[in-house]
């Protein structure tokens, strides 16, 4: 089975690349990293179409990881999770950690082939250290 | 009162012009405390409404509120999209295609607990649920003079965000600083009720 999917939400679609780009440094192409930003007008904000886009791309059987910046981003992301397929819901979290630590802690823990749990909790655990 | 096609088409139209035609003035409250986008995003959000008029006033009640909630989620852009796509959609879920008015208290009450839910907020915290709680408990209570009732509820709970701190959302990271501005949640929600109330006295 595929690594474990992360998904990158920020409000900045340069922040939102170039934290895929740091993570993609760290663990090449083994787990695929998807991201998305900016709002459906092409201003700063996030979009749940963008955001289900991204879910699609970083999916794997696994689960997806989801790491977002402030709040609306957050908003949006639990709003599309609940948009997907019954079947997928429960195989996507949104990580509560930081956008940038919390996206490479959580890669290079799914490149280890752990389970969507294990790479929220190393990414939530930042939060805690 | 009927509600015809003409009056559905009226309701869309006066809720969604009465935002965007306030979109500056939501934008500047945003700017004051939050991240100055309020108005722009819901006004592109209901610019996508005002595309489906035509087919949407059709439709049953309920479907024309998924509909609306729908648009919203998917065009507004920030964390308003989601909070009032839920209202919208979570109203329509719960709203037979004909309707009492305690039915229709009902499901705006549904509506208003879901985006407590979503948003992980309650009254008194300066959003958008400080008017939308009071116009609940006024739909939920009053028969008499329920529209004028409903208008003066609406004006003066969004008037009483002033005062408030805000512990929710972009404005909670000003804290103290955020106390002397009107939420502009608040405002817009204020606006959709006033909307409402003002096409239906229209056509009575």
């Amino acid at each position: 089975m595929a690594n474990v999917g992360i998904v990158v939400v920020s409000h900045s679609p340069d922040v939102a690349r170039g934290t895929a780009d740091m993570v993609r440094q760290m663990v090449g192409e083994e787990v695929k990293v998807a991201w998305c930003g900016g709002d459906p007008g092409g201003g700063l904000g996030t979009n749940v179409e963008a955001i289900l886009r991204a879910i699609e791309e970083a999916w794997s059987e696994r689960g997806v990881a989801i790491l977002v910046d402030l709040g609306g981003a957050e908003t949006n992301s639990e709003m599309a999770v609940e948009m997907l397929p019954e079947m997928r819901r429960s195989k996507v979290v949104i990580c509560n950690a930081p956008l940038v630590e919390g996206a490479v802690v959580a890669a290079a823990e799914a490149s280890a082939g752990s389970s969507l749990e294990q790479v929220r909790q190393a990414a939530e655990e930042l939060c805690r250290s | 009162m009927e509600l015809t096609a003409d009056l559905k088409a009226a309701l869309i139209r006066q809720v969604a012009e009465a935002v965007i035609s306030h979109a500056d003035e939501l934008t500047a409250l945003d700017q004051a405390i939050g991240d100055g986008d309020h108005g722009v995003n819901l006004k592109r959000g209901f610019e996508a409404v005002l595309a489906q008029l035509n087919t949407l006033a059709e439709k049953d009640p309920g479907e024309i509120l998924k509909a609306v909630g729908t648009a919203l989620v998917m065009k507004v852009g920030g964390a308003s999209g989601p909070l009032y796509g839920t209202l919208f959609m979570t109203m329509g879920k719960h709203l037979p295609p004909k309707f009492s008015l305690s039915d229709l208290a009902q499901a705006f009450t549904a509506g208003v607990e879901a985006v407590k839910v979503r948003g992980k907020s309650d009254v008194g915290q300066k959003t958008m649920l400080d008017v939308l709680v009071p116009v609940a408990r006024t739909l939920q209570e009053s028969n008499d003079d329920l529209l004028s009732k409903l208008k003066t509820v609406a004006e003066s709970s969004a008037h009483a965000t002033i005062p408030m701190k805000a512990v929710r959302g972009r404005a909670s990271f000003l804290g103290e600083r955020s106390v002397g501005h009107m939420d502009p949640g608040a405002r817009s929600s204020s606006l959709m009720v006033l909307a409402v109330v003002e096409t239906l006295e229209n056509h009575r």
